[in-house]
């Protein structure tokens, strides 16, 4: 067999297409090959591919949301009676199964962020500032840790098993037998997993910011911080706007959507190996971990526009 | 739908096939094929010669690289949504059956029909009990494939590419990996089938199955091609296989190795 010759007229013909814009008509088996080209000679060329590759990946995740969102939206009433078991298996494998797991983090997330808080305002002398505790509560776990925490905990346990089911299936031609038996792959296999998650990490992030909050007055009444029930509600009910609601909810449905939609596009949209299915489960978390904070920062500036 | 005996159901001119994992590399090349209704075709060819990726693309599974390839006389060029009806008109059977794990075997051949006709899962497995009764599958219909050997497998793939009644079936590899009872099975079933078995209302079916072995299917009323060094060659009648002076035909011929 001959030697691949990397700058071969495939290589000029990918080059050529990429100055031209169009992306879309690029093959994944010419961004394979980019991803496995020898190292580079400079700094310069290495930036260069990974910032290549950043972008063909932005464009094919970008691409697989708004097909599956499409899908979605119009077979919304094709075969009713196959799909919507589906959905309900993955809401179930994506919440309720997931609930003792957030009831255990959300107990040792309310002690550790009122113990370091009431650890850090003793310290520094302002145990006066105990009225400010349900402050902090809305802004570290409504705002912040909560819907980010559920988020990273949905994608660890259930996203990873999403990669390496739909994986399996594409390395071992499921999604052909899928197609040659006239059933949609991306209605059968993705789309009851989209709305999973996606409803999925919103009642968890609900739950988890619910039972946190509990737990950290649990953790505040057993420390015999001087602070009833009702201060502590008051408080936080202050602290509350409209907008956290939304935000929390919205940012939560996001969340989900987006941590579907990077395991199910790794899993899926690309020919695959067996033995390329674990390197591919990695490299969905960590991208998945990226889109969650990439989000989360996009939210923050909805906080400080408003 | 003509039902004319003598209607081109398959025709390819000049069509290249690639293979499934990469576009770019063409595997066979200047395709010259047709097939009339009701023909029962074997294409034969050593491992390795792509005859999986000549079925999926004339399953409609990928484009053809080349040429011009139509079905039922309209240009495909791969089965998109708005060809779903041509889809339906094919069945497949895969080499490794490619059932789903997380299903029993009734659930795995009710599964067309299920999503096809919307109906909920106990329902459609009870249309297919007649299905499942023919190819003797009932003992098993409720164990996961999982549990089962690959004869079985392949026996429900066959029974699942049936459920919508098709008016073509492609076969992959059938006889790979089979008992004598199975095989026995195979070689009787898909005689009916082709002859108008009552299952598909006694309408005739066309068939097109590849092969690794031509012994199993010496017939005179099937027709035979080969697929060697990339190249489509139709040999026509097991007279003609027979009789051809080819290594590979020799070789696809020949008794397997016996042991002292």
């Amino acid at each position: 067999m001959a030697v691949k010759n990397y700058f071969d007229r495939r290589a000029l013909r990918l080059y050529v297409v990429a100055v031209q814009g169009k992306l879309a008509r690029m093959l994944h088996v010419e961004k394979q090959w980019l991803r496995n080209a020898p190292l580079p000679k400079s700094f310069s060329n290495y930036f260069g591919r990974k910032l290549f590759l950043f972008g063909l990946t932005v464009h094919g995740l970008g691409a697989f949301a708004l097909i599956a969102l499409g899908v979605i939206l119009r077979k919304w009433n094709v075969a009713r009676n196959t799909i919507r078991p589906l959905i309900y298996r993955e809401t179930a494998r994506a919440g309720i199964k997931l609930l003792p797991m957030f009831a255990f983090v959300a107990l040792a997330l309310g002690f550790l962020t009122i113990g370091q808080v009431m650890a850090a305002l003793t310290n520094y002398g302002a145990a006066g500032a105990i009225q400010y505790l349900g402050n902090i509560m809305v802004i570290v776990i409504v705002r912040e840790l909560g819907p980010l925490l559920a988020a990273v905990l949905v994608l660890a346990r259930v996203g990873t098993a999403n990669v390496i089911e739909l994986g399996n299936a594409r390395a071992l031609g499921d999604v052909e037998a899928l197609e040659a038996m006239g059933v949609d792959p991306v209605h059968y296999l993705v789309a009851p997993r989209v709305i999973g998650m996606t409803f999925g990490v919103f009642a968890l992030t609900v739950y988890l910011i619910l039972g946190t909050l509990v737990s950290g007055y649990l953790f505040a009444f057993l420390q015999e911080v001087p602070l009833t029930p009702s201060q502590y509600f008051l408080q936080l009910a202050d602290s509350l706007t409209t907008m956290d609601f939304a935000v929390v909810a919205f940012k939560s449905l996001v969340f989900g959507f987006f941590i579907a939609i990077v395991t199910c596009y790794h899993g899926l949209a690309q020919p695959l190996r067996l033995e390329e299915v674990s390197r591919v489960a990695v490299r969905a978390v960590t991208q998945g971990i990226i889109v969650c904070v990439v989000i989360d920062a996009l939210f923050i500036l909805l906080y400080i526009v408003t | 739908m003509s039902e004319n005996q003598n209607e081109i159901v398959i025709e390819m001119r000049d069509v290249g096939v690639s293979t499934m994992r990469d576009l770019s590399e063409i595997v066979l090349e200047k395709i010259n094929w047709s097939v009339a209704r009701n023909e029962f075709w074997v294409v034969a060819g050593q491992q390795h010669s792509g005859k999986s990726d000549f079925l999926m693309m004339t399953a409609g599974l990928m484009p053809p690289v080349q040429g011009v390839y139509k079905f039922f006389g309209n240009e495909t060029h791969i089965f998109d949504e708005a060809r779903l009806a041509d889809r339906l008109r094919m069945g497949f059977v895969f080499d490794m059956a490619q059932l789903f794990n997380d299903m029993t075997i009734a659930e795995n051949v009710a599964l067309p029909l299920q999503y096809h006709r919307n109906l909920p899962t106990t329902e459609a497995v009870k249309q297919i009990q007649e299905l499942l009764e023919i190819t003797e599958l009932k003992p098993i219909a409720d164990v996961t494939p999982a549990n089962l050997p690959r004869s079985w497998h392949k026996r429900a793939g066959l029974a699942r590419a049936l459920t919508l009644q098709p008016e073509i079936l492609l076969l992959d590899n059938p006889f790979g990996g089979l008992d004598a009872r199975h095989s026995h099975f195979w070689v009787r079933f898909l005689d009916e089938l082709w002859r108008g078995h009552k299952l598909l209302g006694a309408r005739p079916l066309t068939i097109i199955a590849t092969t690794d072995d031509l012994r199993p299917w010496r017939n005179d009323s099937r027709r035979f091609a080969l697929l060697k060094d990339g190249e489509f060659v139709s040999l026509g009648s097991w007279r003609e296989v027979s009789a051809a002076q080819e290594p590979v035909v020799k070789e696809l011929l020949s008794a397997p190795i016996e042991f002292a």
